[in-house]
């Protein structure tokens, strides 16, 4: 956690010498996803970080943190994307074990993460062409904590994973309002995001996972959505569960945004019935 | 696999190609003839505060724009007018306007209409008519 406010104030200073991004429209840069790519909450979009459109830089820090009463997640990341085309992102994940370590006494309380991203957008726009925005990722992910995964039956601490995500603005398709939809793939075997590791004793294959969300835009700044990621099962020790989740997103200008959720997370690591609050606070530049 | 099929086909036929109005509601809803005047008034003087893109409209007959701006705008909303200017392609001829561009310009629109009290509802059917012609406008 030292490193990132230590990259953050690099990547500042580097960006204040770029050419400055906001060549696109408000909010369709979303919010950035627990795993550091631009998205929604849970799931990423095909849209990139920041604001950038051709020739332009964009880029985006944030916080986010989901509590569910047993569990806590907080994770910090930026992102950048050059020429609305790639972006790159880094996400540091710190799980809080919170009850489960008490009840079961265990080793270590919290599981940690890291994820490095990368994103391209294949073809399309958001908004204006024919297609949807369609990118394809991938997200690099290396477990810091892995005795407590390792002595549940995960197979490996470090795992990259792929997925291709197809955006669409459609203007007013929503009884006159914006409605965005967002529709993905996912092709992973990491077990709670990679928390827990990646493959299990039960399997120790990727899965192909869908993910998906829609979302209305009440106006340029305010949006109002539902959120779906399917996950994969693959620890015998305990299920693991699909996740959604109700979002609300406020963006008042190109620099700010704000997202509350209610999330449904259902089991995780034998706890089931996880529903929490999701806050996510995020600057773009 | 099969919803992602599902909503790219959905996002197609959302995307077909451009259909003449089908009533004159948003024509209406713009405030007719003196409410899409002061629309695209608005809109000029947001441009002519918006250093992004104030470049772009130096040196050009701004009333002639204007005329022929409201002109588009009335018949994009179904209203009673013709459009006599130049196509497009021609009228952005030799700009070179990039994606970031055309957004400034989209940002410029929507202020105007918020400050005429347009609704969202109307705002996006305009919007959605304009978009269209992003192809013919950017990269000349």
């Amino acid at each position: 956690m030292t490193n990132l406010p230590r990259a953050v104030v690099l990547l500042l200073g580097l960006l204040t010498n770029l050419a400055w991004a906001d060549g696109r429209l408000l909010a369709t840069g979303g919010a950035s996803s627990i795993e550091g790519a631009a998205g929604g909450g849970i799931t990423p979009w095909a849209v990139l970080s920041g604001y950038g459109e051709r020739g332009e830089w964009g880029a985006d820090v944030f916080a986010t943190r989901v509590e569910t009463g047993d569990y806590r997640l907080d994770v910090a990341g930026v992102g950048a994307s050059f020429d609305n085309r790639i972006e790159l992102s880094y996400a540091r994940q710190r799980f809080d074990l919170g009850t489960l370590a008490r009840n079961l006494n265990l080793p270590e309380n919290s599981l940690s993460q890291d994820i490095f991203g990368l994103k391209v957008r294949l073809f399309g726009d958001l908004i204006y062409e024919q297609l949807p925005q369609v990118s394809v990722g991938i997200q690099h992910k290396r477990q810091k904590d892995f005795l407590i995964p390792s002595l549940i039956g995960a197979q490996r601490s470090e795992d990259t994973e792929g997925y291709i995500s197809a955006s669409r603005l459609i203007l007013g398709g929503a009884f006159g309002y914006n409605l965005l939809l967002n529709g993905g793939v996912r092709y992973s075997r990491a077990n709670e995001l990679g928390l827990l590791g990646f493959g299990g004793d039960r399997r120790d294959r990727h899965s192909v996972l869908k993910e998906g969300s829609l979302a209305v835009l009440f106006n340029p700044r305010w949006a109002l959505g539902v959120e779906y990621r399917e996950k994969p099962d693959n620890l015998s020790f305990a299920g693991e569960s699909d996740w959604a989740d109700l979002f609300l997103g406020y963006f008042p200008n190109k620099h700010l945004a704000v997202v509350l959720a209610y999330a449904r997370l259902g089991e995780i690591a034998t706890l089931d019935n996880q529903d929490g609050v999701y806050l996510s606070v995020q600057g773009s530049f | 696999m099969r919803t992602l099929l599902l909503i790219v086909v959905v996002l197609m036929l959302a995307a077909c190609a451009q259909q003449p109005p089908k009533d004159a509601s948003l024509y209406h809803e713009l405030g007719e003839q003196a409410g899409i005047t002061r629309i695209v008034e608005g809109m000029l003087l947001n441009i002519a505060a918006d250093p992004r893109i104030v470049r772009h409209f130096e040196n050009i007959d701004i009333v002639r724009l204007r005329d022929k701006l409201v002109e588009q705008i009335c018949v994009e909303a179904g209203g009673p007018c013709s459009y006599t200017g130049d196509s497009m392609e021609e009228s952005h001829k030799g700009q070179h306007l990039t994606p970031s561009d055309f957004n400034a310009l989209v940002e410029n629109l929507q202020d105007a209409m918020s400050a005429q009290g347009v609704n969202m509802a109307a705002q996006n059917r305009l919007l959605a008519r304009l978009a269209p012609m992003r192809a013919q406008i950017i990269d000349r």
